[in-house]
């Protein structure tokens, strides 16, 4: 009776194990290809510029979802566990989904400290890190800084190099390919600048609203100035007092624009457009926002021709 | 620095205005000149400070020499900028007034020049720690499982930290209104061949979704009478051991995860180990699919067996008596991408089944087959508001013809994703022991959930 029941249970847990086991691990084969996965869209595209065909890039979250809040779906854990590297925004941007996808990957080239784990805010300007006490007094505050410093010109520059040199020391054989890939995106980038900021010209210095602190490095690069933000705190929703606080602020200012991101609710910004004359303009922050936005370039090409727009009809 | 040059620049235009105001002024009182005395003080002043930030602004400029020296090949000559030359765009905040550099600079974001450089400082090595704060109120009626009139529930304190480039560790404190408790406590190991993920710890035990999670992370107030009744109360099947969990070959856009885990054989009142042997044993199965971009569906099968604590202090052996439990569970859930802070719906359906050896009230050797469920709808209103609804039944672990029937109703209020007000329903027919009848239990519970600190993400 005794040995029966020990060997029953034995036998459970073998056949458990079993299942397991009995599976042999899949081959691992020596692909041509680096395979990258990105935390966001941009750095995908970024990935892309200067890894060509010799990369395989997938982002996890969508160009159309607030990257702060995407689901840590088991889906993505099937992506991560093969990819060489996975490049992350970092600043904490990720933190409500991206730490249990990683440990979960069972992949230990992409693991925190890894080599193929690679933070870009590291090699980025970031800008509103915060002096002094932080408190969440303050709403969902970044301790270490605003993580949407993608939409910087400049930043692309800093993270594609960083990029370049990354799949370079990964794949010593390729860095002229790489090296070659990286000089010719940096002069295509900078003639596009100069494009973006002869067309933002005549706006320099101009007033916004936006709904998220999502673009203070956009607004420094060209110029901008943001006087206000449609949500109270960050990550906190529109109060009706904060609103009406606003609405007198744009009137006195005349400011006339409110920037909204794709994945904001337009019922408050429609109000405050309302009641101070203004408009609402839906940039996008990320590659994919729209389906015209297949690449970094395009991404500027977007938002400074909505914002010409918006400029032009509002004065 | 955009501000001190500013207000260099602003200090050397206020200086001619106020020498020209002075000749002006000369015919005054005493007064007056007294007045101008304490200006041209505050003047002198503000000269010197400025020679003192320019002095400073210097050596910082220095410092940072050779790092912009590098970078200045990868910065765009569209937006070159000169060291210390006033920006193209007047800062707010110092053309306000030009009074507004005297007063103590506020507490606001820095708009420094930093590549990179500030994660390598922010947080040293401290473990990531939280605490979550639950407090909980009931009105009305219940004979059965009377909760208290108020009561700080739990505080849960969280401490995660990566351990070293191949392990992390989780640890959660619960202190209770009955004292302290490690809930979980695990070291994970992340970098084992074959795609394998251990976790040796206490740890909830991966039978189903309910049981696996913590309570500040329920969708309820309370957990479903099932848990209660069959697979340990509160606390569930928590217990010291070790996990194995590996990724499963699946069809095409399924994904397939199976989890193995040894327990010493102790979690409530499911499993007591009588011997060193009496280990217990959970076996998982997960299957999940995405079906669109915004929903997807989650399926699981759960088994688990160990010994139980029926024959204590009779005249069989202890180790005969077993509880086998078998569990299966199905979710649905939607969320649509560009509106997931607005907008999500879930589905879930839980299933359970318990067979319990144990003695018969003649103190013969029976087993005792007990079924249980829950099925519950939350919906997710706007970015404030969720409601949501759960059906529950099951019968007692320990005889199977009383079975509880229940339902709840639940209304939260999210200040933000750090703070939860919940108000929830809840009509129980339940089985009530003392008065050998069944009861009708109906009560309000309300609920405050707070959250301190970086308390890492839970697993999707």
């Amino acid at each position: 009776m005794f040995v029966e029941k020990w060997i029953q249970k034995l036998a459970a847990i073998a056949t458990t194990l079993a299942l397991l086991f009995a599976v042999a691990a899949p081959t691992v084969r020596a692909e041509s290809k680096i395979r990258i996965m990105t935390a966001t869209t941009d750095l995908a595209a970024l990935a892309q510029e200067v890894g060509g065909d010799k990369v395989d890039v997938e982002s996890v979250a969508r160009g159309y979802q607030d990257p702060h809040f995407v689901e840590a779906k088991p889906s993505f854990l099937l992506k991560l566990r093969r990819a060489d590297l996975l490049i992350v925004v970092g600043l904490e941007l990720e933190i409500g989904w991206l730490p249990p996808l990683i440990t979960q990957s069972t992949n230990p080239k992409i693991q925190v400290g890894a080599p193929g784990y690679f933070d870009a805010s590291r090699f980025a300007k970031i800008m509103e890190i915060p002096t002094g006490a932080v408190t969440r007094a303050e709403g969902d505050v970044h301790p270490q800084g605003n993580p949407h410093y993608w939409l910087d010109p400049e930043n692309g520059l800093r993270i594609a190099k960083a990029i370049a040199d990354k799949l370079s020391q990964m794949r010593p054989g390729d860095s002229a390919y790489f090296a070659q890939r990286y000089a010719s995106f940096e002069q295509h980038l900078k003639q596009a600048d100069q494009q973006w900021m002869a067309q933002m010209k005549p706006y320099a210095g101009r007033r916004i609203v936006t709904y998220h602190r999502s673009w203070p490095n956009f607004a420094e690069h060209f110029g901008l100035n943001v006087v206000g933000y449609v949500e109270p705190r960050p990550g906190i929703p529109p109060s009706p007092q904060h609103t009406v606080e606003l609405i007198g602020q744009m009137k006195r200012d005349g400011v006339k624009i409110i920037v909204v991101e794709p994945y904001f609710d337009l019922k408050t910004p429609n109000a405050i457009a309302r009641d101070t004359g203004g408009t609402v303009v839906v940039l996008m922050p990320s590659v994919g926002g729209e389906k015209e936005i297949t690449d970094y370039f395009k991404l500027f090409d977007y938002d400074i021709a909505k914002l010409k727009q918006a400029f032009d009809a509002t004065h | 620095m955009k501000r001190f040059a500013l207000f260099a620049a602003l200090v050397s235009i206020a200086t001619p205005v106020f020498a020209q105001e002075a000749p002006a002024a000369k015919p005054a009182s005493a007064a007056g000149d007294a007045r101008i005395q304490s200006l041209e003080d505050q003047v002198r002043t503000l000269a010197e400070q400025v020679s003192l930030l320019r002095a400073e602004l210097q050596t910082m400029r220095d410092a940072k020499a050779p790092a912009t020296a590098g970078d200045g090949k990868i910065i765009l000559a569209s937006s070159q900028v000169e060291p210390g030359t006033p920006p193209a765009a007047p800062d707010p905040a110092a053309t306000a007034s030009p009074v507004a550099p005297l007063s103590p600079v506020p507490a606001q974001p820095a708009q420094t020049q930093t590549f990179g450089g500030a994660t390598s400082n922010a947080k040293l090595l401290n473990p990531d720690i939280s605490l979550i704060g639950d407090f909980i109120g009931t009105a009305g009626h219940n004979t059965v499982s009377p909760g208290k009139a108020l009561e700080l529930h739990e505080s849960e304190v969280g401490m995660q930290a990566i351990i070293d480039p191949y392990a992390r560790a989780d640890v959660f404190i619960s202190f209770g209104e009955e004292g302290v408790n490690v809930e979980e406590g695990y070291l994970t190991f992340t970098s084992l061949p074959a795609g394998l993920l251990m976790k040796v710890g206490k740890m909830r035990a991966e039978f189903g979704k309910v049981n696996t999670m913590h309570n500040h992370a329920l969708s309820y107030i309370d957990r479903p009478l099932a848990t209660d009744n069959l697979v340990g109360g509160e606390d569930g099947i928590d217990d010291a051991g070790i996990s194995i969990t590996r990724f499963l070959p699946a069809p095409k856009n399924w994904f397939a995860e199976g989890t193995a885990q040894v327990f010493r054989g102790d979690s409530d009142d499911v499993f007591s180990s009588n011997r060193r042997q009496d280990v217990s044993v959970v076996g998982h199965l997960r299957a999940y699919r995405d079906l669109t971009e915004s929903t997807n569906i989650d399926l699981g099968f759960s088994y688990s067996r160990g010994h139980n604590n029926a024959g204590i202090s009779t005249t069989f052996n202890p180790s005969e008596f077993i509880t086998n439990l078998y569990g299966a569970d199905a979710t649905l859930r939607w969320k649509p991408l560009r509106r997931a802070i607005y907008k999500s719906l879930l589905f879930r359906t839980e299933l359970f089944w318990s067979n319990r050896d144990q003695l018969s009230p003649l103190d013969v050797f029976q087993t005792q087959h007990a079924f249980g469920m829950y099925s519950s709808a939350d919906y997710r209103v706007n970015r404030r508001w969720t409601v949501g609804g759960r059906f529950d039944r099951s019968g007692r672990a320990s005889n199977s013809s009383l079975t509880d029937t229940g339902f709840s109703g639940i209304l939260t209020y999210w200040p933000s994703e750090f703070s939860q007000i919940r108000t929830q329903y809840r009509y129980g027919h339940l089985w009530d022991d003392a008065n050998l009848k069944y009861t009708n239990a109906n009560e309000l519970l309300f609920q405050f959930l707070f959250v301190m600190g970086a308390h890492g993400a839970h697993p999707f």
